[in-house]
């Protein structure tokens, strides 16, 4: 910045920190060292430590261990469950996601603006309320649980419980995602291609979804890190059978109680290693909404 | 939109009529009692009293976060910038474990607490602090989009005006945030109330002193005791829907009073 | 309260906002700073409000140097091109904030804010949120709010630039009629030439981060300093010419020249109300095309082929002169000149 008159006032105003605002509204030097070591203690203390702990426990009794917690058939069996409710859940949501944003964004109608509130629900209820409500629906004294179990389908302690419990927690994340992106978008692109003769169907192939997969792609992330890490609702409806029922998520809390610290971390360090490839799938994608 | 509502319905509507449904079948004096037995108003105590606590250390230390973020260039501040997010992108037992790890006796952050005769873990502060981890992204996710928008110009003209540096950020910054500020901190405290895997780890589970209302629901279903279970979930319930309702009005004050100036 | 501007530089990166900038304002007066985008207009103004800190040279305001004020301590008004306004506060706080902040005494703050709601005429809007005004009623409360202290100097960063025309055109009027009553002085920026016309009293034309000429409307008008003051303020035509001997020869045409630089070879500048046109061969007149007949607010523009300068040339006319002659596309007309220009330093030549 040239040569200021005033050079040695510049210096001590710019610093280590240089604000981005003009001189006239710039706090002293010490507000700014003060706030930039409290963002860096809190977030260090609160988010990096924790991370960082997750790992040093994991390897704590070494590399060897690591790998048999890991491979571990419960563990096994753990990662396939997760990986099997999130495939049947997110599908679902990503379904609904883009009819009800369609359905909200497109047209007027009486109660949309409830309709927009209710599919925000989901993240309105504690998680252990959310599994609650199947257990009393599906479960043996609910509502028709005891039906159900007369005609030998099991939905509470087995896989269609949990993921009926996944879906429910997900259930908001691709359709809060799409209908900003397509409010914004307007529905003139579509007319055209309506009027150019296309069907309804060669409409949403060929214009709508090149225009909302960025935000679509955004949604699937969110949608699958929750339904993937999901605990709670999921820690109600499993009935945590080892082998049969058990999520990721539940794994490491049965090692936990089972004082097997080492593989509880071990199976945690890969739970954190999806959240953090996650994060990094959300600032790229979210760069591509944005430009879009 | 037919499809819209009858998959809303079956996976979301049916499912939560149902915990109206049974609590239909209560009398509203069993209701009242399961609602206010002496564990379940402990649980209450526990469950708000850490959600306040932790919202609040969110709403100040969020808002510092995302001012650093927005109105400085520091070493690590992109890290800070992206890892804000962890909490919420974390499942929330991995958070439990992690922060069980570090915040007890023996743990990074825990061996200098302990000497000062602070204990976190099986206490009411352990569930503080997880409470305060997995509510800070929305403070800091809601504060920091708002602060970027501020105009350079309005706190030129509040300088120019005569205003100081601190009564520019009184009666300028801060109300421009407010709205932001307060739906961030309804977001965390309404995520704190109903939180329970991140909890469950750190607090020992103790009745009468660290049992949170989600892990009195979890005891009583697993005691088959529907009745206990619905009649705390009524609650909560509830509670977390004069949250949504808040917080939506926050948004549409905010959004009125932005409007194009 | 006087200005005076002495040597004013800022650089932003290798960027020359502000090159040796030096200008007075008297006390009371009303000086338009005027130029295109990036000529250092607005960067002046923020040195004076104390917004952007000077890398070389001195601005007092009755004799006291700025640079020991900050720009909360230097009680300056500024209006700013967006207004700024509080968007949380309504009106009335908006107005009020300057002596709020100053801990003026209630009863105080009521008087001056209400005598200001009267001067810009919002009496009935105190308690609207600026999201519920107009564009013209922001852009008088935000001045409102800028005089609610009582400020030394005045400064207005293009205060009707986001307006539309017509609001434009009452707001400038209304502006003059307020200085004239407050005698405020006081520095707007601009950018466009009618602007800074009807309503200052002296006009500093600047370009590039420099002064290119200070005067009174008609000064730099009549008298431009040189090329770029000539081409920035309305239309001109520029032709080649061979120069000598106090004369210009352009084409087949020569006529006499003002300030002359010794080359024989350079630009003249003519403005089209200087071109005159009749229907019969006058002395010294030569034949030209009525290529095309646009009417203008003021009057008739001509564009005109003129074979014997080798160029075409715009020529303008007010209504009673056009009506009489009874132009149209296609006609053939003479044509003469009737004052050129030349400058000694020459921008267009040069680059």
């Amino acid at each position: 910045m040239g040569a200021p008159a005033r050079g040695a006032r510049m210096m001590e105003t710019r610093g280590i920190a240089a604000p981005l605002a003009a001189a006239a509204t710039d706090e002293p030097a010490w507000v700014r060292r003060i706030v930039i070591a409290v963002a860096i203690a809190f977030v260090g203390a609160f988010v990096l430590v924790p991370l960082a702990a997750v790992f040093a426990e994991a390897f704590k009794a070494g590399l060897a261990a690591y790998g048999r917690a890991i491979t571990d058939p419960a563990a096994l069996s753990a990662v396939k469950l997760t990986f099997l409710a999130a495939a049947i859940a997110v599908p679902l949501n990503v379904v609904f996601g883009i009819a009800a944003s369609w359905a909200i964004a497109r047209f007027r109608f009486p109660g949309r603006s409830i309709l927009t509130a209710l599919i925000d629900l989901p993240l309105a209820v504690s998680p252990v309320i959310a599994g609650m409500v199947f257990v009393l629906l599906f479960g043996k004294q609910g509502l028709i649980g005891p039906w159900l179990t007369g005609h030998g389908i099991q939905v509470i302690f087995a896989l269609p419980g949990i993921v009926l419990a996944t879906t429910f927690v997900t259930f908001p994340f691709v359709a809060r995602e799409l209908i900003p992106v397509m409010e914004a978008q307007g529905a003139e692109e579509e007319e055209a291609a309506i009027v150019l003769g296309a069907t309804g169907w060669q409409t949403f192939l060929r214009i709508t979804l090149p225009k909302i997969k960025w935000g679509l792609l955004f949604g699937v992330v969110l949608c699958t890190a929750r339904a993937m890490g999901e605990f709670g609702a999921v820690s109600v409806v499993s009935g945590h059978i080892r082998g049969r029922t058990n999520t990721l998520p539940l794994h490491v809390e049965i090692l936990y109680n089972e004082y097997e610290y080492q593989a509880a971390f071990a199976v945690a360090s890969l739970l954190v290693v999806l959240a953090l490839a996650s994060l990094v799938a959300r600032r790229i994608i979210g760069r591509r909404v944005e430009a879009t | 939109m037919g499809y819209t509502l009858v998959y809303l319905s079956l996976i979301v509507l049916i499912p939560l009529a149902t915990l109206v449904v049974k609590t239909a079948e209560l009398s509203p004096g069993e209701l009242w009692a399961l609602a206010t037995s002496r564990r379940a108003i402990a649980s209450y105590q526990v469950t708000f009293g850490a959600s306040l606590v932790a919202a609040l250390v969110n709403a100040a230390f969020g808002t510092a976060i995302a001012w650093a973020l927005v109105r400085y260039r520091f070493p690590g501040r992109a890290l800070v910038d992206a890892i804000v997010d962890v909490p919420f992108a974390l499942p929330t037992a991995v958070s439990g474990l992690a922060l069980t790890a570090v915040f007890a006796p023996t743990g990074w952050i825990g061996r200098w607490l302990a000497p000062l005769g602070i204990q976190a873990v099986f206490t009411p502060l352990g569930i503080t602090l997880a409470l305060i981890f997995i509510g800070l992204p929305f403070v800091v996710r809601t504060v920091q989009p708002v602060l970027e928008d501020l105009e350079a110009e309005v706190e030129e003209a509040a300088a120019v005006l005569g205003a100081t540096r601190w009564q520019t950020l009184t009666r300028i910054i801060v109300p421009a945030l407010t709205p932001a500020l307060l739906t961030g901190f309804a977001l965390a405290f309404a995520r704190a109330i109903g939180e329970y895997g991140s909890v469950v780890f750190i607090s020992g589970n103790k009745q009468f002193e660290t049992e949170i209302t989600p892990l009195l629901i979890m005891t009583r279903l697993e005691q088959f005791d529907y009745a206990g279970a619905t009649a705390l979930a009524l609650v909560m319930l509830i509670v977390s829907f004069a949250m949504l309702l808040a917080i939506n009005g926050l948004g549409a004050w905010a959004r009125r009073r932005a409007g194009h100036a | 309260m006087t200005i005076e501007v002495r040597g004013l530089t800022k650089h932003f990166g290798a960027f020359a906002a502000l090159d040796h900038v030096s200008l007075d304002v008297p006390g009371g007066g009303l000086v338009a700073l005027l130029g295109p985008s990036g000529s250092g207009k607005t960067t002046l103004l923020r040195i004076l409000a104390g917004l952007e800190r000077p890398d070389a040279g001195t601005a007092r305001i009755d004799g006291v140097d700025l640079a020991s004020q900050s720009a909360r301590q230097r009680n300056v008004g500024l209006v700013f091109q967006h207004y700024a306004l509080f968007r949380h506060l309504d009106v009335y706080e908006n107005i009020a904030f300057a002596l709020r902040v100053r801990r003026r005494p209630r009863a105080e703050v009521d008087a001056r804010v209400r005598e200001l709601l009267a001067l810009i005429q919002l009496e009935t809007f105190e308690r609207r949120l600026p999201a519920q005004l107009s564009g013209g009623q922001r852009q008088r409360v935000a001045l409102a709010r800028a005089l609610a202290a009582r400020p030394r100097v005045l400064l207005l960063d293009e205060p009707f630039g986001a307006l539309d025309a017509q609001v434009r055109a009452e707001l400038r009027g209304w502006l003059r009629r307020l200085h004239d009553e407050i005698h405020l002085t006081t520095v707007f920026v601009t950018h466009d030439q009618d602007e800074a016309f009807e309503v200052a009293d002296r006009v500093v034309v600047m370009n590039r981060g420099r002064v290119e000429q200070i005067g009174s409307p008609a000064e730099v008008f009549e008298q431009p300093a040189n090329d770029f003051v000539m081409r920035f303020l309305g239309h001109v035509n520029v032709l080649d010419a061979e120069l000598g001997d106090g004369r210009a020869r352009i084409g087949e045409v020569t006529l006499a020249i003002g300030g002359h630089n010794g080359d024989t070879r350079g630009r003249v500048y003519i403005r089209p109300h200087d071109v005159e046109l009749t229907r019969t061969p006058a002395d010294g007149a030569v034949a030209a095309h009525v290529v095309r007949v646009t009417p203008l607010s003021g009057g008739l523009k001509v564009d005109l082929a003129v074979p014997a300068i080798g160029s075409r040339l715009r020529c303008d006319l007010d209504w009673k002169r056009g009506t009489a002659l009874g132009l149209r596309d296609g006609d053939d007309v003479f044509l003469s000149l009737h004052r050129a220009r030349v400058f000694a330093t020459d921008h267009g030549a040069a680059s």
